[in-house]
């Protein structure tokens, strides 16, 4: 029999919020959490609205020697650990640090700390660096210290799509729970707010240069002109079902119930005009391995980049997979950035969120419409139907990933907290 | 805990190599069973100044190696790397996926520090040799972004190759190599894709990789004699040598291979992860971690200890690394430890970080393939600690069967993996 895989803590950390309820709250009533950069002085740069995690001096809430030794990105993943975990009220010291796992995705690394050692290197009077860059800086540096501050020791992973691997991340959770891990933390993380990152983000020619937040990011609006970037992202528990209910896990947000990924075989830029047959084919083959039609998903939450060629692209890859079907489509993109990995796996929380408190999430709606891109953008307001729902993300570069979300289908009473 | 009944077996069809002292699978292969050393003085950049300044460089010309200008100008050293070892592979593999196979072919590259030489190229010019914190972001390259996100490695590949399956880039440091192989190889198993290429690369040969390791004393100062400078389990090693290199393997599932009567090097066999939760750059001398790896793998692949032919060792030649593993494969393989030949061609070709998993799954196959075992060049003093056969100096002809490689990374993470003889043997 199929192990399932079901998610059971959320550990957030986000320009809408620190909680679960916070960002949804910041969803529900549409306020942007986009403001001036304040990580660095960035009014010389083109762009310089992004949305940023707002805890009051991260920093201090990591254990000192830590902190000194990691980039402001491992201070997420490390906070959204203890979050999740608490989220899921799961007690390590019952689980055997073997049948813990981590698997988490970032598009780039320890930013502002790799920038620091560069500075040091290229204009200090010797050519060194300190002796943290070898573990603070490379990809790999959240996913190790995760494993050593919460003896994580099960088979790990660090996925590196771009924006596609928040959902990857969790594909390859439920690819470990199916091969007999119990328990997963996955998720993504960004904090790509640092002087140099940010230039590197501006050569991608995406950022938009607006100074107006309600104009810094307007997906399938005409007058879409790119994204501003976001920092933050989410970890999640995932864990599976049978353990989980054995444990008397607080909640079960939802089930992992079918993933897929595709790539476009297209350099970003350079892609045909019309190419969204790959994407259209990652959200069909979530669907089919999860053994579910077009017609069984109540709600779309779409990768939204606010550029005009790849929404249309989405819009075209729904319609094609939707049929004539008006299905609920929502994103929330515009209030926070575009998180990258950290941007997907937001995504996710909100569905969870949504289908647990059987309410649309409110979408950003576009106020003119690009032509071909007239989704049906929901409301929030309580649904008369919510179980299932459907993430895509597209990662720079051809990446593309779909995740199908379903509500829990108790096989006995759900034993949750009164 | 233990993996799903694999019906679907996956075999090697396809190696492509680009390595210091060979630029392709078969001048590796002269390589590492000549017992050359491909380690010297760095010439990529001047190195004085630094701490370690040796490294095992590839004598690479991208435009001689038949990449355009656009995909030089596009990508940084270490996809370039990648994309002609893939084009080998590929080649060697006889596979040509129509439009329909495009769906199930797909591409994994595990690489531990990206496009880290060109972000600090491009870093010297925006920030005026690091005067500016603020850099500006105007005179930088237009494929800054591509360089910011590693993920742009296993996009060059998909693109060159027309992969619209699933594709990945997988960064576990210094095991990067054999995790992406790994992950190749359950979305096969899965029947999430037919055919992965699945490889590493790395290029990290460039001033700040050099202060980073030259900071906690990892690399090798022994510069005055740079062709014996990396000495895997002898008793005077002074730590690694940094490297670069790249290896893509074709991964296809068995009887996809058969059906159009491909070239079969070998099957995998088995893969196994496990984080020592310990340290991010410190082993514990048990060697606990990477033996559980091990016997995972060796579970998944129903082999004992006295069916593993030949051992491909971490063996990067700092103390800590040599005694942990020599601890494990004792603590994994029991007695058989003692006569297993085990040994590092990172004696050789050096340690190319995430890369080098590759090269070294490489080499498994190519060992498989010709029944031979590549050396541990430079060794000439036993260490009490390490005193298992580490086939010194020469390499040596024996049936072999299957192969064991391990790794170890930056981050705890500690990995095995079994390539072995195609059998008809059912599973």
């Amino acid at each position: 029999m199929t192990r399932r895989a079901v998610i059971t803590g959320l550990g957030l950390l986000a320009p809408s919020g620190s909680t679960p309820d916070e960002h949804w709250a910041t969803v529900q009533e549409g306020r942007s959490r986009l403001a001036p950069i304040s990580a660095f002085d960035a009014t010389r740069y083109p762009t310089r609205l992004a949305g940023e995690v707002r805890v009051p001096d991260l920093a201090s809430l990591i254990e000192g020697r830590l902190a000194v030794q990691t980039d402001r990105w491992t201070w997420l993943a490390l906070l959204g650990t203890e979050y999740a975990l608490a989220d899921a009220g799961l007690d390590l010291a019952e689980l055997d640090p073997y049948d813990l796992s981590v698997v988490l995705a970032s598009s780039s690394g320890g930013n502002a700390f790799g920038q620091r050692e560069l500075q040091r290197l290229w204009s200090g009077p010797t050519r060194t660096v300190g002796a943290y860059q070898s573990i603070a800086w490379f990809y790999a540096a959240s996913v190790g210290q995760v494993s050593i501050r919460y003896q994580a020791k099960g088979p790990s992973n660090v996925l590196l799509s771009e924006s596609a691997g928040g959902l990857d991340s969790l594909a390859h959770a439920a690819r470990l729970i199916r091969r007999g891990v119990p328990v997963v933390l996955a998720g993504g993380m960004e904090a790509p707010l640092s002087p140099y990152a940010l230039a590197c983000q501006l050569r991608s020619g995406r950022l938009n240069p607006a100074t107006a937040p309600e104009r810094a990011y307007q997906p399938f609006d005409t007058a879409a002109a790119g994204y501003v970037p976001g920092e933050g992202g989410v970890i999640f528990v995932v864990e599976e079902l049978e353990a989980a209910r054995r444990r008397g896990a607080r909640q079960l947000y939802g089930e992992i119930l079918g993933a897929a990924a595709t790539h476009d075989a297209a350099h970003t830029g350079w892609a045909p005009a019309a190419n969204h047959g790959y994407y259209a084919a990652a959200l069909r083959l979530a669907l089919e391995r999860a053994g579910r039609s077009p017609d069984d998903v109540d709600l779309v939450i779409p990768d939204a980049v606010g550029l005009a060629a790849p929404d249309r692209d989405e819009a075209a890859a729904l319609g094609e997979v939707f049929g004539g079907r008006p299905v609920p489509v929502s994103t929330h993109k515009p209030l926070v950035g575009r998180m990258y990995q950290g941007g997907s796996a937001l995504d996710v929380a909100t569905a969870l969120l949504a289908i647990r408190r059987r309410t649309m999430p409110a979408s950003v709606v576009p106020a003119d419409p690009a032509p071909g891109c007239a989704l049906n953008f929901v409301a929030g307001g309580s649904a008369a139907r919510l179980d299932t729902a459907l993430i895509g993300a597209r990662g720079f570069d051809g990446y593309n990933s779909a995740l199908l979300l379903g509500s829990v289908r108790p096989a006995r009473p759900e034993s949750e907290a009164a | 805990m233990t993996g799903p009944a694999a019906s679907r077996r996956v075999v090697v069809t396809g190696i492509g190599v680009v390595a210091p002292g060979g630029v392709d699978r078969k001048a590796f292969w002269s390589c590492l069973t000549e017992g050359r050393t491909a380690t010297r003085r760095i010439s990529l950049f001047d190195p004085a100044g630094f701490r370690s300044q040796v490294a095992a460089e590839c004598d690479f010309d991208p435009l001689r190696a038949g990449l355009s200008h656009q995909q030089v100008n596009r990508s940084d050293r270490y996809s370039q790397l990648a994309l002609v070892a893939a084009q080998e592979a590929v080649l060697d593999s006889g596979f040509e996926p129509d439009e329909q196979a495009a769906l199930r072919t797909g591409v994994v590259m595990g690489s531990a520090v990206g496009a880290t030489t060109r972000l600090e190229n491009e870093y010297v010019v925006v920030s005026e040799s690091g005067r500016d914190w603020l850099v500006d972001a105007g005179y930088g390259s237009n494929f800054l972004y591509q360089a910011l996100v590693p993920s742009s490695l296993a996009a060059d590949l998909a693109v060159e190759f027309g992969a619209h399956g699933p594709v990945q880039v997988v960064s576990t440091g210094c095991t990067s190599g054999i995790d992406a192989i790994g992950l190749g190889y359950q979305l096969v198993q899965d029947g999430e894709a037919e055919v992965m290429l699945a490889g590493a690369s790395d290029a990290p040969i460039s001033p700040v990789t050099l202060a980073s390791f030259d900071a906690i004393r990892a690399t090798t100062p022994d510069n005055d004699d740079p062709a014996h400078a990396s000495r895997p389990f002898d008793r005077d090693r002074t730590g690694f040598v940094l490297g670069e290199g790249a290896a893509v393997l074709v991964l296809e599932e068995l009887e996809h291979a058969r059906r159009r009567g491909a070239r079969i090097y070998c099957e995998v066999a088995g893969y196994a992860a496990r984080s020592n939760g310990y340290h991010m750059t410190g082993l514990r001398k048990d060697g606990l971690e990477m033996s559980l790896a091990i016997g995972q793998a060796m579970a998944e692949a129903q082999l004992n200890p006295d069916e593993i032919s030949y051992i491909s060792a971490h063996g990067s030649g700092t103390v800590q690394n040599d005694r942990h593993e020599t601890a494990a494969f004792k603590r994994a393989l029991g007695e058989q430890a003692y006569r297993v030949p085990i040994s590092s061609i990172k004696s050789m070709i050096g340690h190319s970080l995430g890369a080098i998993g590759a090269l070294e799954m490489a080499a498994c196959a190519l060992a498989i393939d010709a029944d031979a075992v590549p050396p541990t060049a430079n060794w000439a003093n036993r260490d009490a600690e390490c005193d298992l056969d580490y086939v010194p100096n020469t390499a040596r002809q024996l049936p072999v069967r299957s192969a064991l490689s391990v790794g170890s990374g930056f981050g705890g993470f500690q990995s095995a993996m079994i390539f072995r003889e195609l059998t008809e043997l059912a599973r």
